[in-house]
């Protein structure tokens, strides 16, 4: 069972080729991971996915359908969200709304139900929803503070919760332990986890930290210049020596 | 909680009841010069609100305001017109049969008015709303110039340069004001439900936004539509009060006035633009004082037209330099705040960063 196809995907900016012929297939509810060195072309791949830009060649396929044309929100509709590698919270509004927001996508409120008060009982639980949603990330105790105020650990989390209020099949993750030390990390890492069993998730995610990712993905893709240099398991990544070249270098054997 | 919300519409009532007995005294005992005032008040207090919802709270810069007053106003106009009024006004072309005999009393005028500004509005927002940030200002500053250019040359209908005269003025202090809490209701019923939050996400962060799920440019569009509604409203009863329209009143000056409002009580604050309209349209009056002919000691010193506008312009400047997010932020007023005014203000005090001690950037 696959979720997430891309054939041949290649994006191209001018002359620049940001992914070359690209194609993965993500299996259903697993962790899986996307590496390689800085500018290799992996949030292109996010971005492509999302549906901010259209693949120059090849297709995206999700559950079965294209989806390469699709604009962002369609996409979001169609059950993938994502957060940021620089995380964009709605920084003016409090964290409650923020996750309100991401609400929005699946309510049935209509625009013009508020001056009829036709919304308050959907209203009140999409409020009651992302109050539980705040609660599993810890964040019941800040829900009124504006998300700009909030320390950084806590913004990264709260855009993990902001994407899975719109209610997703498919979660991408970019850099979601950028900036943080490795506790921290080994937290975030657990949480993700166990927040894959509860929403019964497909992830795919962009790391730089190769513990974190040699630890929870089942499978690896890694991009050099915009082109695939292997995919496998941690292990086969681990021992390819194109990787090890490319990418792992010193500091895969520091982790080994 | 239930309790709370029983309170508060209490209080909106009685809020309303002062608001209302207030504005019976002043129509009874103030004189015409000052219920004028008044009724500037409400109808900028509109313009300005509206303005808010598409500049403040939905992040379209836009100039076009002036431009959908206009239509407002004109539509409105030439519903109330009586057919002999239009008869005999129209001097330079002769006005189409179907057009004088249109009649409509005011509140139903004033709705056409507001509805076809609204399809103004979409038909400008369609292309334009492509656009982002000082562009968009720009492309709708063009907008209200080609809709003043046109009502100037298209005669048979607005009048031309002449200008429309002797406007019935329906637009009482009761209008008004009823117009005012109308937009207020629909507004802020709006902002408050998660249609407001959607509007702050797209201000806030587009990208994000649209990664959410969020059709933005449905929402862009339907926010300048609503923001285009209440402005031809503004108009409309803006016509029916002065009594007389000709298109130079619409120039940038007017969409110049309802910006400073709303810049000066604050962008995304509703409580700010009322504020600002109070405060910004009295003393537009009197600082009328200022160009008057005065005299220091032997010295005559004669008035300067326009002098007020240089006073002005210099408090605009002060509040941009001391206080950029204009006198209220984008802080609210609400009955719970003001009935739990000491804990709010102690809770305040930690979450402002710098101050408090446990948010202040530590890392989690």
């Amino acid at each position: 069972m696959s979720s997430l196809i891309l054939k041949n995907a290649t994006m191209r900016f001018g002359g620049i080729t940001a992914v070359n012929n690209f194609s993965m297939t993500v299996p259903e509810g697993c962790i899986t991971g996307l590496i390689g060195p800085n500018g290799a072309g992996k949030t292109t791949v996010f971005n492509m996915i999302t549906g901010f830009y259209t693949p120059t060649e090849g297709s995206i396929h999700f559950n079965d359908r294209q989806i390469s044309h699709l604009p962002p929100h369609k996409i979001c509709k169609a059950g993938i969200a994502r957060t940021f590698q620089n995380i964009r919270l709605f920084s003016t509004q409090s964290a409650l709304q923020n996750v309100m927001v991401g609400f929005h996508v699946r309510q049935s409120n209509q625009w013009w139900m508020p001056p009829l008060f036709l919304h308050l009982r959907e209203e009140k639980q999409i409020r009651r929803k992302a109050m539980e949603l705040l609660e599993r990330f810890h964040l019941r105790d800040v829900a009124d503070m504006p998300a700009g105020s909030l320390p950084y650990g806590a913004q990264r989390r709260l855009e993990i919760a902001r994407a899975l209020a719109t209610d997703p099949t498919f979660l991408l993750l970019d850099e979601p332990a950028a900036g943080m030390n490795p506790q921290e990390s080994t937290e975030l890492m657990s949480l993700i986890t166990s927040v894959r069993n509860d929403y019964n998730l497909t992830i795919l995610l962009i790391e730089h930290d190769m513990k974190v990712v040699m630890g929870v993905c089942s499978h690896i893709w890694v991009l050099e210049y915009g082109s695939c240099i292997a995919e496998g398991d941690p292990d086969h990544i681990r021992n390819n020596p194109k990787v090890i070249e490319a990418y792992l270098g010193e500091e895969y054997l520091k982790y080994a | 909680m239930k309790t709370n919300t029983q309170r508060n519409w209490a209080c909106t009532a009685l809020a309303l009841g002062i608001l209302a007995w207030f504005l019976y005294y002043a129509q009874n005992n103030f004189s015409p010069y000052t219920v004028q005032i008044l009724n500037l008040v409400a109808i900028n207090a509109i313009l300005a609100v509206s303005l808010n919802l598409i500049y403040g709270f939905t992040g379209m810069f836009s100039l076009g305001h002036a431009g959908f007053m206009a239509i407002g106003a004109y539509v409105c106009t030439l519903f109330i017109l009586s057919p002999d009024q239009k008869v005999t006004m129209w001097m330079l072309e002769d006005m189409p049969e179907i057009l004088v005999n249109m009649n409509l009393p005011f509140f139903p005028a004033v709705i056409m008015a507001g509805i076809v500004a609204c399809l103004f509005g979409l038909l400008i927002a369609i292309p334009v709303l492509r656009l982002g940030g000082d562009y968009l200002g720009i492309a709708t500053l063009g907008f209200a110039e080609i809709i003043r250019v046109v009502i100037t040359n298209i005669p048979s209908i607005t009048n031309g340069a002449l200008g429309i005269k002797g406007i019935p003025a329906h637009a009482t202090i009761w209008w008004n004001y009823g117009w005012l809490i109308f937009t207020l209701f629909i507004i802020c019923s709006l902002l408050k439900s998660n249609v407001g939050n959607v509007f702050k996400a797209i201000r806030d962060d587009e990208i994000a936004a649209r990664t959410m799920g969020i059709n933005s440019f449905f929402y862009r569009v339907l926010s300048f539509c609503i923001g285009a509604f209440f402005a031809g409203v503004g108009g409309a009863l803006m016509g029916s009060m002065i009594s007389t329209i000709d298109p130079k009143m619409f120039n940038f000056m007017l969409t110049f006035n309802i910006l400073m409002i709303v810049v000066a009580g604050g962008l995304g604050s509703i409580t700010g633009s009322i504020i600002g309209s109070v405060v910004i349209t009295f003393m537009l009056e009197l600082l009328r004082v200022v160009e008057d002919p005065f005299s220091i000691g032997s010295f005559e010193i004669a008035g300067v037209p326009g002098m007020r506008m240089v006073i002005f312009s210099l408090l605009l400047l002060i509040i941009i330099i001391f206080r950029r997010e204009g006198l209220l932020g984008t802080r609210e007023f609400s009955w719970n705040s003001l009935f739990f005014m000491p804990r709010y203000l102690k809770m305040r005090k930690q979450i402002e960063p710098g101050s408090g001690k446990d948010f202040g950037g530590r890392a989690h």
